[in-house]
């Protein structure tokens, strides 16, 4: 890759790799709570994930099928045997001195997962996907890394199950990646195995080289690759960060080799708030980790967990569903299945409801007005039988769409409130078919001239008229029934 | 006398992976040390194998939480502590 390089086209190759914390209760070697989010530090500890001698390691059997389900979901092979490494580095962030992780033998390989980017489907290979565990948090003092003055260090989150997904270098662009990482995030989400809100839940580095436009018509060949050097990027934490990094580097890299210059094969750090990637000092090669197998655990068999774990419908399959069995449009259907809370809770309004009216509740109302307020549908947690109340309200005709729209569901987000309180204090309730038939009859005989412009064709007049039922029932009345009895009453 | 050889370069390296800190004596006894340990290993690897018990597989235990130290019992050995964290010098 060189001056040669430099006069054709360029494309990106990328691969990711991704860490995923996974929701257990307990950490995967130990029995301490991973739920330190407000924690005090260091006191989600043991002397296992604090590493003090003698202590043992035993696998958490929760993060070992969370594991088996996200690779049943990615069509990955569960192998006969699976085994645990030691990765050893000196670093504080983990006190044992090494880092326990699967080498040869990760729990899921040979996987896939499909995306779409502008219609366009790929299929991503997943190379394979392990467990490990989540160093501790360091902060540096009285500077940056470098500059720091010294280190405090927090164990809460060593020993925090990850899985590490590691992608084919099967990405021709930064939007794929984004794509890729989005739909991730849903499957993970749909399998219940992974919690976005955490802090950190989800760390991404990334390998890009750039090829010649040509040796992409079809499958990237193994010596072109080989022959590229690659950055890789460490330090991304969002879907975005991967997209905006590997844009800043393609555009690094094509300048460098349009230069003239070779790209160096290095290991770069994402500084989000500055929006480039700065070189890293590499300080070990893959040999120095000296991978050794950890006897201190002995090796899984658990191919058949893949039979015997269930997974539930995955956001494709039930996007397709929702459009089949409920004649939803794409978009509504994608918007009620972008996680499965939305989707669980969509299905159980139109079983009871018109799937219809449920559909633009659910999708439009309720999102829109959640989306409007940066707010997520877990934030209504516990409280869906109000909402369920409220399309009631609206299905039985008890109150206009307007006032649960504009009144019920806005109180009910801003201030907390029941429906039926909001109903009650706003007199909300659609006023009784007497109370506006009165109502209209008043608005005719008090409004001779108006009656005479509608009987000489002035359409207008009705609207005149619909105003002033509307007046005497506070707005309550439904104006297009209004409409109607004002008709009826004038055309005798 | 050890049959390995091991040179300064390796130990060098060795050390500087393990954050030691080694002037060029201790270098020098430690290659001719490290030749011995690997001569042992050797050694090790001509006894016969012996009947052995069976192997374990699918040890786990159930995600179930357990309590934890406190901050003041985690905090016990450490030589510096500051706010309930580790302290320790930069890194970098």
């Amino acid at each position: 890759m060189s001056t040669q390089a430099a006069t054709e086209d360029l494309a990106a190759v990328i691969g990711l790799e991704v860490h995923v914390q996974l929701e257990t209760d307990t950490k995967i070697f130990c029995g301490c709570s991973t739920d330190a989010a407000d924690a005090e530090p260091n006191t989600h500890t043991c002397p296992t994930c604090l590493g003090l001698p003698g202590a043992l390691p035993v696998l958490n059997e929760g993060a070992v099928e969370a594991a088996v389900r996200l690779g049943k979901a990615l069509h990955a092979d569960i192998p006969e045997r699976t085994t645990f490494h030691r990765k050893n580095y000196f670093y504080p962030d983990l006190p044992k001195g090494f880092q326990l992780t699967q080498y040869d033998a990760p729990i899921c390989q040979d996987g896939e997962l499909e995306v779409r980017v502008e219609d366009r489907r790929r299929d991503i290979g997943i190379t394979r996907a392990h467990l490990e565990e989540d160093p501790g948090s360091l902060q540096h003092v009285g500077g940056s890394i470098d500059t720091a003055d010294y280190t405090k260090v927090d164990y809460n989150r060593a020993g925090t199950p990850l899985v590490e997904i590691v992608t084919e270098p099967d990405f021709r662009s930064p939007d794929e990646t984004r794509a890729f990482l989005a739909k991730l995030e849903e499957v993970l989400e749909y399998l219940g195995i992974y919690d976005a809100e955490r802090d950190g839940s989800l760390r991404v580095d990334a390998n890009i080289s750039m090829v010649s436009a040509d040796d992409l018509a079809g499958e990237v060949d193994d010596a072109v690759l080989a022959e590229a050097n690659r950055t890789e990027v460490k330090n991304i934490s969002s879907h975005k960060g991967a997209q905006q990094a590997l844009a800043y580097e393609v555009t690094r890299q094509r300048n460098a080799i349009q230069r003239g210059r070779e790209v160096e094969q290095e290991t770069r750090h994402w500084d989000e708030s500055r929006g480039i990637t700065v070189s890293m000092r590499s300080k070990e090669a893959e040999k120095d980790y000296r991978y050794f197998e950890e006897a201190d655990l002995p090796p899984l068999e658990v191919s058949d967990w893949k039979e015997r774990l269930e997974i539930p419908e995955l956001p494709d399959a039930r996007r397709e569903r929702f459009r089949e069995e409920y004649d939803l449009s794409e978009e509504a259907a994608s918007k009620l299945t972008s996680t499965k809370e939305v989707a669980d809770f969509f299905e159980e309004i139109a079983r009871e409801y018109d799937p219809d009216l449920a559909a633009t509740w659910v999708a439009d109302n309720l999102l829109g007005e959640l989306n409007y307020r940066d707010m997520a549908v877990t934030d209504l947690e516990g409280r869906f039988d109000e909402f369920t109340r409220l399309v009631e309200l609206v299905a039985e005709d008890e109150i206009t769409e307007k006032n649960a729209r504009e009144v019920v569901l806005r109180g009910m987000l801003d201030e907390g409130e029941t429906p039926d309180d909001i109903v009650e204090a706003e007199d909300l309730g659609k006023t009784s078919g007497d109370e506006v038939q009165a109502a209209v009859e008043a608005a005719i005989a008090e409004n001779p001239d108006a009656v005479a412009d509608y009987e000489d064709g002035d359409e207008g007049a009705i609207n005149f008229l619909v105003g002033q039922v509307m007046q005497k029932t506070g707005g309550s009345a439904d104006p297009g029934q209004v409409n109607g009895l004002l008709r009826e009453e004038l055309d005798e | 006398m050890s049959d390995s050889t091991v040179d300064a370069d390796e130990v060098r390296h060795v050390a500087d992976l393990a954050r030691v800190d080694l002037d060029d004596e201790d270098v020098g006894r430690y290659a001719d040390q490290f030749a011995d340990i690997l001569d042992h290993f050797e050694t090790l690897e001509e006894v016969p194998d012996v009947e052995a018990e069976p192997e374990l597989v699918n040890v786990m235990r159930p995600d179930e939480v357990e309590e934890s130290l406190d901050q003041d019992e985690a905090l016990e050995n450490a030589p510096e502590t500051e706010d309930g964290f580790f302290k320790g010098p930069k890194v970098s």
